[in-house]
């Protein structure tokens, strides 16, 4: 079980995060939205244990995986090595299987310069479910891609899961998108204090 | 051959048409003498080993500097432009090595530590990392932190991490330090050299000063910079179209 308990979160004296808590059971998929600037974008950095400047605890596994607003690849590094140099136990099989799930089996030795926007996403999503994660964060994992192929990258994702089945927690602005992958949604909504879940 | 790539070999031509020139205009080979009258001296030098033990000298008091200089100014940034507080404390102390004659340093490092070859190497070295530093600390504010975080998520090995992520995001900043390095360090091993070594280019050309040989100055003076122009040619260019290859895909 992931366990979320965070008491308060500033950035200097400002308040962006209240007393926020939750859980998400193995397998379990839970959207966040909330308005633009409310502080979900930090509540994932929370989660994900890359900002630790916080009050509270949470309790999260050891294996995440995330997938950023932008792709966040190593662009001086070929597209089989984005997926090897992240996961070193990753055999070579694993990893050329892991990029044909997303359709890139033939960009291996291609650069994520001589990628698309949609490929690098794709590329973006086999790095993270290439390490099994037990914890899959996403940050607005859909935004600024045309419709088919956000429509493209919501299948993948959503077979991906089906697939692993790991704790999911992502960002959206999209009710339609939080309404088809996740089980829970959960909104955040501003107070003096900082975001805090509604309801 | 295409025109571009002829350019530079054109434009060496170039200068030395206009150094025929002006050797013609002055006819005088005590003052300025023809590319021509250098040849014979040259071969002598070579011949007799004393242009080769003085160019291996200079040679290698130049590499150890750049090591240095590299090794400590690339550290020295990169802690400057990842901690503001470690910035605040030395970034006057930047400033005043930066302003630092280079003179003042050598002068000093002879006084302090005698005429050797340690006080030659540190004076270099000193002389050099702050600009170093100065070019990597811009390259350590540059750093991606979307990269940086998913170094973390992604439990990048220390190693790893140092190789894949940081290494290639600074490559282009220590690359425009080493190659503007290397052009001023063995610029100042010569002023070393000159004050108080008895080896290197930079003795040699004191002592051909010294009598008035300008033909000797530039054979020494030449040689040095046509060894210079291999190792810009021949090492650091070809390293840093390596590690620039994915830019240009």
């Amino acid at each position: 079980m992931i366990r979320i308990a965070i008491q308060s979160k500033h950035f200097d004296t400002v308040p962006v995060l209240g007393e926020i808590r939750f859980d998400i059971a193995p397998g379990e998929c839970v959207a966040l939205v909330g308005p633009s600037g409310i502080g979900k974008s930090t509540l994932l950095r929370l989660v994900a244990g890359i900002d630790s400047d916080f009050i509270g605890q949470i309790d999260r596994p050891d294996a995440i995986a995330m997938v950023f607003q932008e792709p966040t690849l190593l662009p001086w590094r070929s597209t089989l090595q984005n997926l090897m140099l992240l996961h070193p136990g990753l055999e070579s099989e694993a990893a050329q299987a892991a990029l044909q799930k997303v359709g890139l089996s033939d960009k291996g030795s291609a650069f994520p310069g001589q990628l698309s926007l949609g490929q690098q996403r794709r590329l973006s999503l086999a790095r993270a479910f290439a390490g099994k994660p037990d914890l899959l964060i996403m940050d607005e994992p859909f935004v600024s891609l045309d419709a088919e192929t956000a429509e493209t990258m919501i299948a993948l994702t959503e077979a991906l899961i089906a697939e692993q089945n790991p704790a999911t927690l992502f960002v959206t602005h999209s009710h339609s998108e939080a309404q088809r992958l996740a089980q829970r949604v959960l909104t955040l909504r501003a107070t003096a204090e900082g975001a805090v879940l509604d309801g | 051959m295409t025109v571009e790539r002829l350019t530079p070999f054109l434009s060496i031509c170039g200068l030395l048409l206009l150094w025929l020139a002006a050797a013609f205009l002055t006819d005088d080979p005590q003052i300025l003498p023809t590319p021509f009258d250098l040849l014979p001296l040259f071969g002598t030098e070579l011949a007799s080993g004393e242009l080769l033990h003085h160019l291996g000298a200079t040679l290698l008091r130049v590499l150890w500097a750049f090591a240095l200089a590299m090794t400590l100014g690339t550290v020295i940034g990169f802690v400057m432009g990842r901690s503001e507080n470690v910035n605040r404390w030395l970034d006057p102390w930047l400033v005043i090595f930066l302003n630092l004659p280079a003179l003042v340093l050598i002068v000093l490092c002879y006084l302090w530590i005698g005429l050797s070859e340690t006080a030659a190497i540190i004076a270099v070295t000193l002389n050099k990392i702050p600009n170093v530093a100065l070019v990597v600390r811009e390259g350590a504010r540059a750093l991606d932190p979307n990269l940086d975080a998913l170094a973390r998520i992604y439990r990048m090995s220390g190693w790893s991490r140092l190789r894949h992520v940081l290494l290639p995001q600074l490559a282009p900043f220590i690359a425009a330090a080493a190659r503007g390095g290397v052009a001023v360090i063995w610029k100042i091993v010569l002023v070393v050299e000159f004050l108080g070594r008895s080896s290197g280019i930079g003795f040699q050309i004191h002592l051909y000063f010294q009598l008035f040989d300008v033909a000797m100055v530039l054979v020494y003076a030449l040689s040095f910079i046509c060894v210079m122009l291999v190792v810009e040619w021949a090492l650091l260019q070809p390293w840093e179209r390596r590690v620039s290859r994915w830019r240009r895909v």
